[in-house]
């Protein structure tokens, strides 16, 4: 009697066992197949070289009040705006509750004649019309997205469309007092 | 059963060493198959037929074609204009595009109209709906390969979609990238994708075909076959009837490849892709339209005055939302009867939504304002609709009309078949 019951008693640590190193080894082993999966993966992220991107330098002394440029920086354009007198009051004067990301004109740029935003709709990558004198502007005068339609006011702000943001303000400096660094 | 036939010696020395004539009889020859079948059931095997010519095409264009910004264009140029029989091939992988999506479209909205999606063809069903996932996939990164206007900025768009999930969308769409804008990493990827996508396809048609063998064919009565006297074997009746239905699919893939093959092109994609100006109206591939109009369709979704979803979030889930439904399918209609021919309210609401999935392909064709955003707004809500509401209810209100009482019943009238 009692020796049967040590039989079963080993049986059944033995089997526990078993169970415990099976149920180790798999949880051991798919961690390490799902770990290995990570330098496929991450391999398709960008690369050092792309990462490397250098910052990019814009002189904008030949830039007169109510002209826009668009630079590249990062393989992306970016707007840069010589706002006139009348579209900084414009921005500042909007009620802030009306809008959908609401930033105050003041906190979107360095110097208020300057405003720098990069230069592709938030809501699917297109880039807005209004860089060239004779494209639409929409209606607050800034920016308008020809592929959904979203509009843009003379901060970038969006105003009326499908986009969820603002343009976005990339890191930028003055190096000198008509000259930006990028990046 | 019929190895038998295989009296050649050789043939049945490597038969009984790996039965592939044994396999081949059974699946291709003796294939018991509904004997009622119409030409609505000749577009899988012409789907089949367009994958065949689409790898050949396509293996043929790589010899070709060089995957890099500075020379992807002109290497497409160079195809046409230089390589032998160069135009023939793109125009055929090209228009083979189009009529690949044509043909599943047909067999997709067949499957709708007889209920092949029932018990027991769920996951033959589904199987379908993933091949038309990575139909879709491939097709859209088959799109950018050219490096066109189109190519580039429709390749932005629909990667940026990926940018509306919370937190870790912008991360993803750059590790999709491969850098900060759509550029040679991603061309690179996408050209190796485009190529191996087919091969999943190809696996996934193989297992569509297995779970097809294990069910049979549906037929246009929508009940199941009972006996010998309700079934033909596939060869010779539909391999002849399948091989008819390829002639006269030809007639029309060629129509366009030789006479009008820009037909379904967008004339931006001939002007070198540019990163810095964005073409006045971007439209996807034809075949995406409907989709392009459920993804533009939605406005913020707000409660109590807060952005609860924004509209592009809320794009992007109905859009994916719009294919995934049709997993659900097999259980979202439980009526017993597949046919639409026996189910007079069912019959009436699919050629709705067969109409309904026409506009939204008319208005994702349009710039979205006035009145294509309210008839969006009106057709993506029938869509959805159409699945979670009006087939549920159907199938419990309905009055189906009596079935017949079997497949030979119908069509013989009674009289004997000459094989029973």
């Amino acid at each position: 009697m009692t020796a049967k019951a040590q039989d079963t008693g080993a049986a059944g640590d033995d089997e526990t066992r078993r169970d415990f190193l099976l149920l180790t080894t798999g949880v051991v082993g798919a961690a390490g197949a799902a770990l290995s999966a990570w330098p496929f993966i991450d391999s398709m992220n960008p690369a050092a070289d792309v990462l490397a991107l250098s910052t990019t330098e814009v002189d904008l002394s030949p830039v007169e009040a109510g002209q826009s440029i668009t630079v590249v920086w990062r393989g992306k354009p970016v707007f840069i705006r010589h706002r006139s007198e009348q579209e900084i009051t414009a921005a500042r004067a909007v009620d802030l509750s009306t809008l959908r990301d609401p930033v105050p004109d003041e906190d979107r740029e360095i110097k208020p004649q300057w405003l720098v935003v990069v230069g592709i709709c938030p809501h699917l990558g297109c880039i807005p019309l209004g860089q060239k004198p004779g494209q639409p502007r929409g209606e607050w005068g800034g920016w308008f997205c020809p592929c959904h339609g979203s509009q843009f006011d003379t901060s970038g702000r969006i105003r009326k469309g499908p986009s969820p943001t603002n343009l976005v303000v990339p890191p930028y400096q003055f190096t000198e007092d008509t000259s930006i660094r990028i990046g | 059963m019929s190895s038998s036939d295989n009296t050649h010696p050789l043939v049945k020395w490597i038969d009984e060493r790996l039965p592939v004539f044994t396999f081949l009889n059974h699946e291709l020859r003796d294939y018991p198959t509904p004997r009622n079948l119409n030409y609505w059931w000749s577009f899988g095997s012409i789907a089949g037929i367009v994958l065949v010519i689409m790898i050949l095409t396509g293996v043929m264009l790589a010899m070709q074609y060089t995957a890099h910004v500075d020379y992807a264009f002109d290497s497409v140029e160079r195809i046409m204009r230089d390589v032998n029989y160069g135009w023939l091939l793109r125009y055929l992988h090209v228009n083979g595009g189009s009529m690949f999506f044509i043909v599943i479209y047909i067999h997709l909205f067949r499957g709708l109209y007889f209920g092949s999606y029932k018990s027991p063809r769920e996951i033959l069903w589904g199987l379908g709906v993933i091949i038309f996932l990575l139909m879709m996939a491939t097709a859209f990164m088959g799109y950018v390969l050219p490096w066109g206007q189109m190519s580039f900025w429709g390749a932005t768009v629909i990667t940026n979609l990926f940018s509306a999930i919370p937190l870790v969308g912008d991360s993803i769409v750059s590790w999709l990238w491969g850098g900060y804008s759509i550029d040679n990493p991603t061309l690179q990827r996408f050209y190796a994708l485009h190529y191996l996508f087919p091969f999943l396809i190809f696996a996934v048609v193989f297992l569509h075909l297995v779970a097809l063998h294990v069910s049979k064919s549906n037929n246009p009565l929508g009940i199941e076959a009972e006996g010998p006297q309700d079934s033909i074997p596939f060869h010779p009746y539909y391999t002849a009837k399948d091989f008819f239905g390829f002639g006269v699919f030809f007639l029309v893939f060629m129509g366009f490849v030789f006479y009008a093959p820009d037909f379904f092109g967008e004339p931006d994609n001939y002007i070198p892709a540019n990163p810095l100006a964005t073409p006045p109206h971007i439209v996807p591939e034809w075949y995406f339209l409907p989709f392009y109009a459920i993804l533009r369709a939605v406005p913020d979704i707000e409660v109590f005055g807060y952005i609860l979803i924004t509209a592009k979030l809320a794009g992007v889930i109905l859009m994916f939302g719009s294919i995934l439904i049709l997993f659900f399918l097999p259980w979202l209609d439980f009526s017993k009867v597949r046919s639409a021919r026996f189910r007079p309210i069912f019959k009436q609401f699919f050629w709705i939504f067969f109409v309904d999935c026409l506009v939204l392909g008319w208005v994702g064709a349009n710039p979205p304002e006035g009145f294509f955003v309210v008839l969006g707004r009106i057709g993506t809500a029938f869509y959805f609709a159409y699945f979670i509401i009006i087939i549920p209810l159907i199938a419990y209100f309905e009055k189906p009309r009596p079935l017949p009482e079997s497949i030979s019943a119908a069509v013989l009238g009674g009289k004997k078949g000459e094989d029973s």
